[in-house]
């Protein structure tokens, strides 16, 4: 199965500059593996010690967020279009300025649910 | 036509509008698939973001955090700028923003208009310079107050309180919410109201694919993800890239007649995705889709006009969304 790997500036080291790879597997699971064999080191950069995609890594099947299909386990077909990037969206400059201001560094930066207190402006007071 | 005591009464309440031409045809006996666009330009300044602008002025002054005469700084060259300039003017604030000097002449012109001061890092530093500058002028300046859209829960609150109650009003019947997803306010805050409300109702994010500069990251640690984030809200989300937002949104005004901005383009990519499942699926469906501002302030990026390869290297570096 012939799958089209769309890789990010900062981790093209690991492809000697390529921006797009192919690969193969039946799920994003099998295809970083079989990326990692001709890539080393590659599937580290994405995939957590316990197994799960790392937190500032987006990766996308024909578009749509592999998290929401799955994450590793996402399915796959031969065809398919698989583009990795790096969580930043938009407006990456208002909240790395933001996470300067309240004196922690952008990557120190965690997802939190409701209710979680936030460095908000009475700590800017 | 309804009065309002003052402009910033008559934030939110924004039309929904059916897309006739633009939804997808249904084979006979079918059950329909709708598409509804909610005008979020007709909002005081144009946008979507004076509902969370709005929301959380008044929610620093009931907590006491603001104070008449007060300075509020914000790192934004955006939409949430623009609405807490004029926020900040009818409500006796003073605005800072910080942003690069290589930001849009609509966008410094707009900000000034509305009597915000602007503060300019270098272009040549990039988004590093910029921190370091945004940096500095908070410790020069202990006492400006920071709204922090990206992890301030009134950015979610507001559309929690205003946004899902209108659109579930508006259109019970609704089955999808597409919206943009940057701060991921719109999407938490209307996504959390409608999931309590709608039995199966799906969340779907659009969040915009940039050009390869925009991810000038020198590693997967510099990365980062808005604290307001829950991923338990969506239901899906989607990457959609300059093209096809450009394609979409000039789709939009060719066969609808609403002329709005590159993110609404990336929004209705996602929508029509949904719908045309739900068409395959012989499901019913009922699409609404947030039209986050108009066109105005991105007509000098020419990217409305030419060929579709001319528009996306136009818009090649630039945060369109």
């Amino acid at each position: 199965m012939a799958i089209e790997v769309r890789i990010p500036t900062i981790l093209r080291s690991y492809t000697g500059g390529a921006k797009v790879v192919e690969g193969s597997g039946d799920s994003i699971n099998d295809l970083l593996s079989d990326l990692d064999g001709k890539y080393s080191g590659l599937r580290g950069r994405l995939v957590t010690d316990q197994g799960a995609l790392h937190r500032f890594v987006n990766v996308y099947v024909n578009d749509e967020d592999v998290r929401f299909l799955g994450a590793l386990d996402a399915k796959l077909n031969d065809g398919d279009t698989v583009t990795i990037l790096p969580a930043v969206a938009g407006g990456a400059f208002g909240f790395a300025a933001a996470a300067a201001i309240f004196g922690h560094s952008a990557s120190a930066a965690v997802v939190s649910g409701p209710g979680t207190s936030v460095p908000a402006a009475s700590a800017a007071r | 036509m309804t009065r309002y005591e003052s402009l910033l009464d008559a934030c939110g309440g924004t039309p929904l509008v059916g897309l006739p031409r633009l939804s997808p045809t249904v084979p006979d006996g079918a059950p329909p698939v709708r598409l509804w666009a909610k005008l979020e330009d007709r909002n005081p300044t144009g946008s979507i973001k004076d509902r969370p602008a709005v929301f959380m002025i008044r929610e620093a002054e009931r907590a006491g955090r603001l104070r008449p005469g007060d300075t509020i700084l914000e790192p934004t060259s955006g939409n949430t700028g623009i609405s807490l300039a004029m926020v900040a003017k009818l409500r006796g604030y003073r605005l800072v923003c910080v942003m690069p000097e290589n930001v849009s002449t609509e966008r410094v012109q707009l900000l000034r208009m509305y009597g915000a001061e602007i503060i300019f890092s270098p272009a040549a530093g990039g988004s590093n310079q910029a921190v370091a500058t945004a940096k500095q002028i908070a410790a020069e300046h202990p006492d400006w107050v920071m709204l922090y859209q990206y992890g301030n829960p009134g950015n979610a609150q507001a559309h929690y309180e205003t946004t899902g109650p209108e659109l579930l009003h508006d259109l019970p019947t609704i089955t999808h919410f597409v919206a943009g997803l940057g701060t991921t306010g719109t999407l938490m805050g209307t996504g959390r109201y409608l999931r309590e409300k709608v039995d199966e109702i799906e969340i779907v994010a659009a969040e915009p694919r940039y050009g390869e500069l925009v991810y000038g990251l020198r590693n997967i640690d510099e990365g980062y993800v808005p604290e307001l984030y829950d991923a338990s809200v969506l239901t899906r989300r989607f990457s959609v890239g300059t093209r096809d937002a450009v394609l979409r949104t000039r789709q939009l005004v060719e066969v609808e007649g609403i002329f709005a901005g590159f993110s609404t383009g990336a929004i209705l990519h996602a929508a029509l995705a949904v719908a045309h499942e739900a068409v395959k699926a012989g499901r019913r469906a009922d699409v609404a889709f947030v039209v986050a501002d108009g066109g105005w302030k991105y007509l000098s990026t020419g990217a409305y006009g030419g060929t579709l390869a001319d528009a996306e290297d136009a818009l090649e570096g630039q945060l369109w969304a």
